[in-house]
């Protein structure tokens, strides 16, 4: 099942062939993405139809609980409703109702797939397609899978944008529109709205929005810039919508920040004064602040574990930026489309692995005892208790990462482990 | 199909790896998607494990569905065994692969393993947490004796003899609430009467301990969600009785006690919990104003009744309020509901509870990390009793709940969220001094972290359609402000409940007399 890790020795998007790794993962499923997608769409509710383990895995993955009433929640399917399928799509509208009664403000529900709803067959496109038709007027209806046998963690997103993607209005102005795809902080989605306006770039659209019912239009005239490294679907929807993609780094860090924002600029004929102008303050403050962990984070050594497909572009930040050095970055699946733009700003002498295989996985983290690995929260404290050092990497979701003002506090989540291991006298970690 | 936003208890096969996780030795293959290794987190992070907990998933995709996934588990058992070299597994379905029918305890068999596989069926679209830990229990301990049942069938004691009595406690699990400090306690009350503790399980056992499990003269059954079924199964074939009373609280480790030596014939003195302080504390003038504090009790139903009768015998409270989410308990709980004069609430559907804490208004929430949620929403106290819990009720500290300390522990931790005696005294006294303000919280609060502050804030804005009028407004101001929310809210009550739209001092004082008791 498992074969060597083989070095890649140059790295060119043509050449940049990571090793596939076959066997036991260790990644949430797509569901998880709901725990930010709610924040983010404050109209919505997320109905995952599924399991009480869907139930338990969004509220442990959370970590803490959404303290209140959260706008998302699970139809648990019993043995009542595995009996006979006739009833189930029943079943699922009496939980609608409930729900609706529950928050009649509601303006969007979607409903979420899983694995059971999956391998029952139960079609949630037709459901809401029924539902939409018989709230019309009142409440959008949307499926998408998240589910753990078609998804992992981050794809929930994905699936979730790609499906709202045929419902995004058509836009029939003759005007350039920028659409930036991927949930980010408001904090974030803010910076950027300046930034671009300051570039002289108009009509800015962020998907998602906090309003479901405030959906951008597409059509020929709509450019893409992605702001997530997993929205594989969403853009192939999107394009097929007539968008066009503007190829970019992602906006992670001082370099990737300024990339993304130039391809933008580019692409709308900015020129370089202004360009200039308007980019170089924020890019030298990120600078200025990334210096500061330099010489903390320079020379240390890391490795990932597949989880959220920020890994790629993270490895090139931590490598280039940071001065730090991967040992081995997994990822749960390569999207080369996707990850085109970082391919070529990635070192050479890493091992790069797609897909998992986790104990010799984790035996390949304890022989190379890098001196950081980034890792889920399931392995983060077994790996503590080795002597390794660990940043869990679901706070990489959480927390606003993104643009040049974020590069700093990206820098410090990594730095903060190690400088705890050197503040500490409670016995050593190694 | 039932709508649920949160969920007690998760689902069958998390029980199986609490018992697997508490295990030495004990590997559990379970066949389930990738998004399902979510559980390992609630090990390392919530219990701060530091090992993974002892399961190999096998992470069937879309892509295996038909074809392979029976495969795919063969390849996984193997992987497993070959990796972890187990002196047991146990293999299970998660909810998606009991829907794919791979009967992975049947092809387990086919593997021809060095080592016991044992199959669980965990019926995840019926039964939940508990529960699977409970049946994993039970099929471990029966298929670890059965294979050695009749080969060497221990000739009982009579009871003449001045042989030590020894006893198993059974049912402490990873992710239990307290399991460890509460072992640690009851082995040393066991020790101070004399009484031996045989094996422990399965918390931190092995196969040869479960293995030893016949040997006892007695079954403590600690945590009955997870050991009942196993303690009534060893009571039929091996004639070992089953100690039930949980010695959680002091009246019901005293009562432990006493059961303990009728069913072992042994003498057991009084000493043996002379030492608790609860009932001094309790005792004690500064606890007056504990008396019938109205309290909610909510949990697991072994906390939730065990915790009842303390509150309501050993701190003077009243129990307005008992409920469980353990549906296996729900007839004991019934029965402990009535002898308080109240019905209890048997439901798993948080929202459910939220109404009735809303409608009793207790001063005082004992619950899980859900009611703490449900309590802090409606500027309650609360304390945490039963799972399930968050991290900070694995604490550094040593914290049980059971035996002599435990029920020191309960005093203080109880006692915590509610406003201190004497203190309450002095806040009503200085109330009008000018240092003194109602944003001054009892010094033992942090800002917003006990009942009173939250209570104020939450209660700004007047019940919809009644208004307040300025006198009776004033006057409300007079009232203290750690018992003004309360008022507040019982008069506007009143007003509703009696069709009035203005509230004045009259109103007011009806309120508080028709509220009085
Ligand atoms: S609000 Fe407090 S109790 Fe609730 S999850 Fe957060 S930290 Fe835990
Ligand atoms: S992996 Fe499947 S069954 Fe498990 S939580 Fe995710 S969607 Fe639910």
């Amino acid at each position: 099942m498992t074969a060597d890790v083989i070095a890649v020795s140059e790295v060119t998007p043509e050449r940049f062939q990571p090793l596939q790794e076959r066997g036991q993962r260790a990644v949430f499923c797509g569901l998880t993405s709901i725990i930010w997608l709610h924040r983010k769409i404050q109209d919505a509710f997320f109905l995952v139809v599924g399991s009480r383990t869907c139930a338990h895995l969004i509220q442990s993955a959370a970590g803490v609980m959404i303290f209140a009433e959260p706008r998302f929640g699970t139809a648990v399917l019993g043995d009542r409703d595995l009996a006979g399928m006739a009833d189930c799509h029943d079943e699922l509208d009496r939980v609608v109702a409930q729900v609706l009664a529950r928050r009649p403000e509601l303006k969007s529900i979607f409903l979420v797939g899983s694995c059971p709803s999956e391998v029952i067959k139960l079609d949630l496109d037709n459901a809401a397609g029924r539902l939409g038709r018989e709230y019309e007027g009142q409440v959008r209806f949307v499926s998408f899978s998240g589910s753990g046998i078609e998804t992992t963690f981050t794809q929930g997103e994905d699936n979730c944008l790609a499906s709202l993607a045929s419902d995004l209005p058509e836009d029939t102005t003759s005007e350039e529109r920028l659409l930036v795809v991927g949930t980010v902080p408001d904090i974030v989605e803010d910076q950027f709205r300046r930034l671009f306006s300051q570039l002289g770039i108009e009509h800015v659209d962020f998907f998602p929005g906090s309003q479901s019912t405030d959906l951008p239009a597409v059509g020929g005239n709509t450019k893409l810039l992605l702001a997530q490294p997993f929205l594989g679907e969403t853009l192939r929807a999107l394009e097929g919508r007539g968008a066009t993609l503007l190829p970019a780094p992602f906006p992670l860090g001082a370099e990737g920040s300024e990339a993304w924002f130039r391809a933008a600029a580019n692409a709308y004929g900015v020129t370089v004064e202004k360009q200039q102008a308007v980019l170089q303050p924020p890019l030298q403050r990120a600078k200025a602040a990334l210096g500061k962990y330099h010489s903390e984070l320079s020379g240390k050594s890391f490795s990932m574990l597949p989880d959220s497909q920020l890994e790629i572009p993270l490895a090139r930040f931590l490598a280039r930026e940071c001065g730090m050095t991967p040992k081995e970055v997994g990822t749960p699946y390569f999207d080369a489309r996707v990850m085109a733009e970082e391919v070529p700003l990635l070192p050479s002498g890493v091992d790069w692995v797609e897909g998992q295989d986790l104990d010799p996985a984790l035996d390949r983290v304890r022989a190379t005892r890098p001196d950081l690995t980034v890792c889920g929260l399931g392995i983060a404290n077994p790996l503590e208790a080795e002597g390794l050092r660990t940043k869990w990497s679901i706070e990489l979701l959480f927390t606003p990462i993104q643009g040049f003002e974020q590069a700093g506090d990206l820098a410090e989540l990594f730095a903060r482990p190690l400088r705890r291991e050197r503040a500490l006298e409670v016995g050593s970690w190694s | 199909m039932e709508l649920t936003l949160w969920t007690y208890e998760g689902p069958p096969h998390v029980g199986a790896i609490r018992v697997a996780a508490s295990m030495r030795g004990v590997h559990l293959v379970l066949h389930a998607p990738q998004g399902d290794t979510y559980a390992d987190l609630l090990f390392t992070m919530i219990e701060r494990d530091g090992k993974r907990p002892p399961v190999t998933y096998t992470t069937f995709q879309a892509r295996d569905l038909g074809a392979s996934t029976a495969e795919k588990f063969l390849n996984t058992l193997q992987a497993a065994y070959d990796h972890h070299k187990p002196s047991l597994l146990l293999v299970a379905d998660s909810c998606t692969a009991e829907l794919l029918q791979d009967q992975p305890g049947t092809l387990a068999e086919t593997a021809g393993l060095p080592v016991p596989v044992v199959p669980l069926e965990m019926a995840a679209y019926s039964r939940k947490e508990n529960w699977g830990a409970s049946e994993t229990f039970y099929h471990l301990v029966r298929a670890v004796l059965s294979a050695q049942r009749n080969a060497e069938e221990k000739p009982r004691d009579d009871g003449s003899s001045n042989r030590r009595r020894t006893v198993n406690l059974l049912g402490p699990t990873k992710l239990g609430f307290r399991c460890r400090d509460d072992i640690q306690e009851i082995q040393r009350l066991l020790q101070s009467v004399g009484i031996g503790v045989n094996v422990v399980a399965p918390l931190d056992a092995d196969i040869h301990d479960i293995s030893r499990i016949p040997e006892a003269d007695a079954n403590v059954c600690l945590y009955p969600e997870v050991a009942l079924t196993t303690c009534t199964w060893l009571e039929r074939n091996f004639g070992q009785p089953v100690i039930r009373t949980v010695p959680l609280g002091f009246g019901a480790t005293q009562d432990f006690l006493a059961e303990l030596a009728g069913v072992l014939q042994v003498d057991i003195s009084a000493e043996a919990v002379a030492d608790c302080r609860l009932p001094w504390y309790s005792r004690s003038v500064d606890s007056t104003y504990l008396t019938g504090k109205r309290v909610f009790v909510f949990g697991d139903g072994m906390h939730a009744m065990t915790c009842a009768r303390v509150a309501q015998q050993e701190m003077g409270f009243e129990v307005v309020g008992l409920g469980t989410y353990s549906r296996e308990m729900a007839r004991e709980v019934r029965a402990v509901a009535k002898e308080l004069g109240i019905e209890a609430l048997i439901t798993d559907d948080h929202m459910v509870v939220e109404q009735a804490v809303s409608e009793l208004r207790p001063e005082l929430v004992l619950g899980t990390q859900m009611e703490r949620h449900i309590a802090k929403r409606l500027g309650i106290g609360c304390a945490v009793i039963s799972t399930p819990a968050h991290v900070q009720d694995y604490p550094a500290r040593f914290s049980p709940q059971m035996g002599v300390e435990g029920a020191n522990v309960l005093f203080d931790t109880w006692v915590h969220p509610l406003i201190m005696g004497l203190e309450e005294h002095l806040l009503h006294m200085f109330r009008d001094d000018f240092e003194f303000n109602d944003h001054a919280a009892p010094s033992h609060l942090s800002h917003g972290e006990g009942t009173l502050m939250a209570v104020e804030d939450t209660n700004v804005v007047a019940l919809e359609g009644v208004h307040w009028e300025d006198g009776a407004e004033k006057e409300l101001k007079k009232i203290p402000f750690f018992v003004r929310g309360k008022a507040k809210r019982n008069t506007e009550r009143y007003a509703e409940e009696h069709g009035l739209t203005a509230i004045d001092i009259e109103t007011l004082y009806e309120a508080k007399a028709h509220y009085s008791r």
